[in-house]
């Protein structure tokens, strides 16, 4: 492990390979949630949390269950169902102690299980960092901050893309262009901005 | 037997899944830099929409209504993965280009919308039916967005020359060309639906 290495997560995940503005994953909650901050941000945290914890998890899975037992080709369909499960258990934890917090972000939570940024980190780290050609602890470090990278990537496009919307709502838009087609357009020209990034080296 | 025709023709052009209902938008987006990637992608998810649909629906009686979702996923789950080990073992380039959109066909909203809006309540054949008529518009509509970014972003079609003379406009190729084709076609599609009204 080294702190380039970080570094390198870091940045190909939140600029040069942000989740949304170059991988396509989690289009449909982006274009669908966008239109405010709050909401927008409530959902970022929920999308930031459900993908560190459940690259945690789907690591344990992986290194230990799948891969040992040469059963990887099982990974689609025991990740899914695992960060099924675990959004599931944090609905009802969340909502049973911090009623406060479930009514913020709590809404959002349902909708993450079939956000395919979570279970797109899940099937990117296990083809990165997971095998067991990592050691040990740096395959599970390297992972969760892979996860938690994408979760900052998904929440600066969110945060940029509800603040852009919220001014478009005095703009006049052609009525045909409204809501989803006037989204996708701002959110090309938000990637070509990303697209600057492309060029560093390490 | 006309009631199964419509079932069929619905998924291409009134209830569309991308253009229309906007629905599984993020494989759409990531493969269609080519027409060979979308139409890989577009089979792959017909084969997974059909046989989960079918399967969904013959089973729609043993399943318990309050999981219905995992059950859903798990069986959805499956055909990805028969999908995921057939390209993988047959088409070992195209298992490369489609990358993880393959496993990703999973959370592909039509596939569960699919599930939930029709296998679940209708006919085993119906749900058949509905499943192709789906999955066609679904290739159809990657065939269309992906012969325009290919033709735009490369000048070329299936190895083709499209416009001699034509200097390639590369962004379209890149992931916000594929942003803003969508958004353009979106809108287009909404200017027709109000026309049609």
């Amino acid at each position: 492990m080294n702190a380039t290495q970080f570094l390198v997560i870091f940045i190909s995940n939140v600029f040069i390979y942000n989740v949304i503005l170059s991988r396509f994953l989690g289009l449909c909650s982006f274009i669908a949630i966008s239109k405010e901050t709050r909401p927008a941000l409530a959902m970022s945290f929920a999308v930031l949390f459900v993908t560190t914890m459940s690259s945690m998890i789907t690591w344990a899975i992986y290194r230990f269950l799948l891969e040992p037992f040469g059963m990887t080709y099982l990974r689609t369909i025991s990740f899914i169902l695992v960060i099924a499960a675990f959004v599931q258990l944090v609905e009802m934890v969340v909502r049973k102690f911090a009623p406060h917090l479930y009514r913020i972000f709590g809404i959002y939570l349902p909708l993450i299980t079939c956000n395919c940024a979570v279970l797109g980190v899940a099937v990117l780290n296990s083809e990165m960092f997971f095998g067991a050609k990592t050691p040990v602890l740096a395959s599970f470090v390297y992972s969760s901050f892979q996860g938690f990278c994408v979760g900052l990537g998904y929440m600066l496009a969110m945060l940029l893309m509800s603040a852009i919307r919220e001014r478009l709502e005095s703009c006049s838009v052609p009525k045909a262009m409204k809501d989803f087609p006037i989204g996708f357009i701002i959110a090309s020209i938000m990637s070509m901005a990303f697209m600057g990034f492309n060029g560093f080296r390490f | 037997m006309k009631r199964l025709i419509k079932e069929f023709a619905k998924g291409i052009i009134r209830e569309n899944p991308t253009f229309v209902l906007a629905l599984g938008l993020c494989p759409t987006l990531a493969v269609s830099v080519s027409v060979g990637n979308a139409v890989g992608m577009g089979c792959a998810s017909t084969f997974v929409i059909v046989c989960s649909n079918v399967i969904i629906a013959s089973l729609k009686k043993l399943i318990p209504d309050k999981i219905r979702i995992p059950c859903f996923i798990v069986v959805i789950a499956t055909f990805v993965t028969i999908a995921e080990m057939t390209l993988k073992a047959y088409f070992p380039p195209m298992n490369r280009a489609l990358g993880i959109y393959v496993p990703l066909i999973v959370v592909n909203c039509i596939v569960l919308g699919r599930a939930e809006a029709f296998a679940s309540k209708n006919t085993v054949i119906a749900s058949l039916f509905d499943g192709i008529g789906m999955g066609a518009g679904f290739t159809l509509a990657l065939i269309l967005i992906s012969a325009i970014r290919e033709m735009m972003g490369t000048g070329k079609l299936f190895g083709l020359t499209v416009f001699p003379g034509f200097e390639p406009a590369l962004a379209i190729g890149m992931p916000s060309g594929a942003l803003l084709i969508i958004g353009l076609l979106l809108g287009f599609f909404n200017t027709i639906k109000e026309r049609a009204k």
